[in-house]
């Protein structure tokens, strides 16, 4: 007798049998009990089995490709390590933007994949739970690739030592892990809107992409290797975001008002976050790809765009602070850098003033508004260091009640005016750097007002070291911050032209063309 | 600015890669390629077709239309996806 072959199944059978296949009814305990968190935030599910992931990937199928993903990935890092890749990047300035990447970027990885664990526990469908998961694994992969990435650079350069450390502590650190810590406070639907829609479908191209792309035109392999295998799952994510705000509001009309709130908030807080990337694509970047101004052009206006107006079928608008984020595409990197320029010296990274060549490629990229507004007060910085005078600012900036970023930005129609706003709340004042964020704060007052803002914290007394003595004579407040943050104050920070990063790189450089 | 909205699909630049990309600039007459550092970005007019077909004669060997998850960078539009095609597009 012939042996019955059965025909391997396809694509989409494979993904039902894995997937919601492997779902079942309880019959001892409640729906309501198994997933306490699914109705407070007022969205209604009707039918679950309506959600379908089209990129049906199946958890075999999952470890496989991933497991290729990691085997090529390490053998690039490898590679790297092997033939001392950390000399072969264009200049020392560079590793800078890694020690931001490591500090700023890599613990949200952590966060996010806590985030999707508790999405793969309590969605109550099958398909997104599947999808949550992997996304959850692929997260902590990105944070674990990407520590050990950097640990190669920890080997030979200042200011990695304590990224865990500072990420809870250090002022600017708190505007991406607030973003997170808002998000993973958040009920299911709104956290993966925040992050799956809002922050990967709609903004995570512009800071794995251009940047990335320019961290290996910068030779730097390492960051190219896992900055792309992170961003490879990264589709994914952005597939999931998408066809869950698809799913929410096809299942219910009352659901638009409260989806819609949430994409004005978190693209407005995404965007904000993403102001470090604006300043390491246009200044921190030795060779640059593209300024922020076309990627954002290419990413958010016309990509972005083509997404909204996909979207408005279903009564969705174009997020609150769009046009705004347009209008800043001019200014954004270079208020930004001035700012960390100014408090070089309270940063575990070096800065820099632009070099001559440098404002030539700025001036060339934002003939509106660089030479303007930003040349004279980068040549004013420069004349002020040749004489010996390096400004660093030792007052503490205010900071934004919702996003925490230093009030800098201007108004969207008034680049030398910068934008106050506020709002009263039991009779206390809080300050925001935009009607966008104002905006947000006016929405949920009982959360903001609880945000931890370093500057308050640190006038507050709060951020000293046990062993601190303000009754000493020789006390100084700001150098017991740093302490605070476990910065070495003149080996972490400060000019990049004086540093031991450069003096190191520069003595290596030439040990490398002779015996 | 174009009437149809682009979908783009972007992969780094290696040798698994280049029969991709040729089977999509050839099943895909809009296309237009844009070279960066380290990756390749493929943006069509409204829709973009990935056939594993195209890339199967490219390559003379079988082709799963998942392996595309391990060069995949990022992309954008509606996904649909088969075992013979991978579908990008703004259209409904």
């Amino acid at each position: 007798m012939d042996m019955k072959v059965n025909k391997k199944l396809g694509l989409k059978d494979r993904y039902n049998r894995m997937t919601r296949d492997l779902n079942w009814t309880p019959s001892y305990q409640s729906l309501k009990d198994i997933y306490p968190y699914l109705e407070y935030e007022g969205i209604k599910i009707h039918d679950w089995d309506k959600f379908e992931d089209p990129f049906r990937m199946t958890m075999d199928a999952y470890w496989k490709y991933q497991g290729e993903k990691e085997r090529k990935l390490y053998a690039i890092l490898d590679a790297f390590a092997q033939n001392n890749g950390h000399l072969g990047v264009t200049d020392a300035r560079y590793i800078n933007t890694l020690k931001l990447f490591l500090t700023g970027v890599s613990p949200l990885e952590y966060m996010s994949h806590k985030g999707f664990a508790m999405l793969g526990r309590q969605f109550q469908g099958a398909g997104p739970r599947v999808a949550c998961q992997m996304q959850s694994l692929d997260e902590i992969r990105h944070a674990q690739t990407q520590i050990h990435a950097m640990s190669n650079y920890n080997k030979y350069y200042n200011g990695f030592q304590d990224w865990q450390h500072m990420h809870h502590r250090v002022w600017y650190l708190s505007v991406p892990k607030s973003f997170f810590e808002d998000a993973v406070t958040s009920g299911p639907f709104e956290y993966i809107l925040s992050i799956s829609f809002a922050f990967e479908y709609v903004l995570t191209n512009l800071l794995f992409v251009p940047f990335i792309s320019g961290a290996a035109y910068n030779g730097d392999m390492g960051a190219m290797a896992f900055g792309f295998s992170a961003q490879s799952d990264e589709s994914r994510h952005m597939t999931l975001g998408l066809e869950v705000i698809k799913f929410v509001l096809e299942q219910d009309p009352d659901n638009l008002p409260i989806v819609q709130k949430w994409i004005d908030k978190w693209f407005w807080r995404g965007y904000r976050v993403l102001t470090l990337v604006a300043m390491m694509m246009d200044y921190m970047l030795p060779k640059r790809v593209m300024s922020w101004k076309e990627a954002w052009e290419i990413y958010a206006e016309e990509n972005g765009g083509a997404l909204f107006r996909d979207l408005a079928r279903y009564g969705v608008k174009v997020p609150l602070g769009w046009e705004q984020a347009c209008k800043e595409k001019d200014h954004l990197s270079h208020m930004a850098w001035n700012v960390f320029y100014n408090y070089g010296a309270a940063a575990p990274f070096h800065t820099w003033a632009p070099s001559e060549e440098d404002m030539k490629w700025l001036s060339a990229k934002y003939p509106d508004s660089f030479d303007k507004y930003y040349r004279p007060l980068w040549e004013h910085y420069a004349s002020e260091q040749k004489e010996g005078r390096r400004f660093y600012n030792k007052t503490l900036p205010m900071l934004c009640q919702v996003c925490q970023v230093p009030m800098f930005f201007t108004e969207p129609d008034d680049p030398t005016k910068i934008a106050y706003r506020e709002s009263d709340y039991q009779g206390m004042k809080y300050h925001f750097c935009s009607d966008g964020c104002k905006h947000i704060f006016d929405n949920e007052p009982e959360k903001f007002k609880q945000s931890w803002l370093p500057v308050h914290q640190i006038y507050q007394g709060n951020c000293f070291p046990e062993d601190v003595d303000p009754t000493k004579p020789d006390f100084d407040p700001l150098m017991e911050v740093l302490r605070y943050y476990k910065m070495e104050f003149g080996r972490d920070n400060l000019d990049y032209a004086d540093s031991q990063d450069k003096k190191n790189f520069d003595t290596w450089r030439a040990q490398a063309t002779t015996n | 600015m174009t009437q149809v909205p682009n979908v783009f699909i972007a992969l780094q630049r290696n040798e698994e890669t280049r029969p991709i990309v040729d089977a999509i600039l050839a099943d895909n007459p809009g296309a237009l390629l844009d070279e960066q550092p380290a990756m390749v970005k493929i943006n069509v007019p409204g829709r973009l077709v990935v056939r594993r077909s195209t890339i199967e004669q490219e390559i003379g060997r079988d082709f799963d239309l998942q392996e595309l998850h391990v060069n995949l960078i990022t992309l954008t539009g509606h996904i649909d996806e088969s075992d013979d095609e991978f579908v990008l597009s703004w259209v409904h």
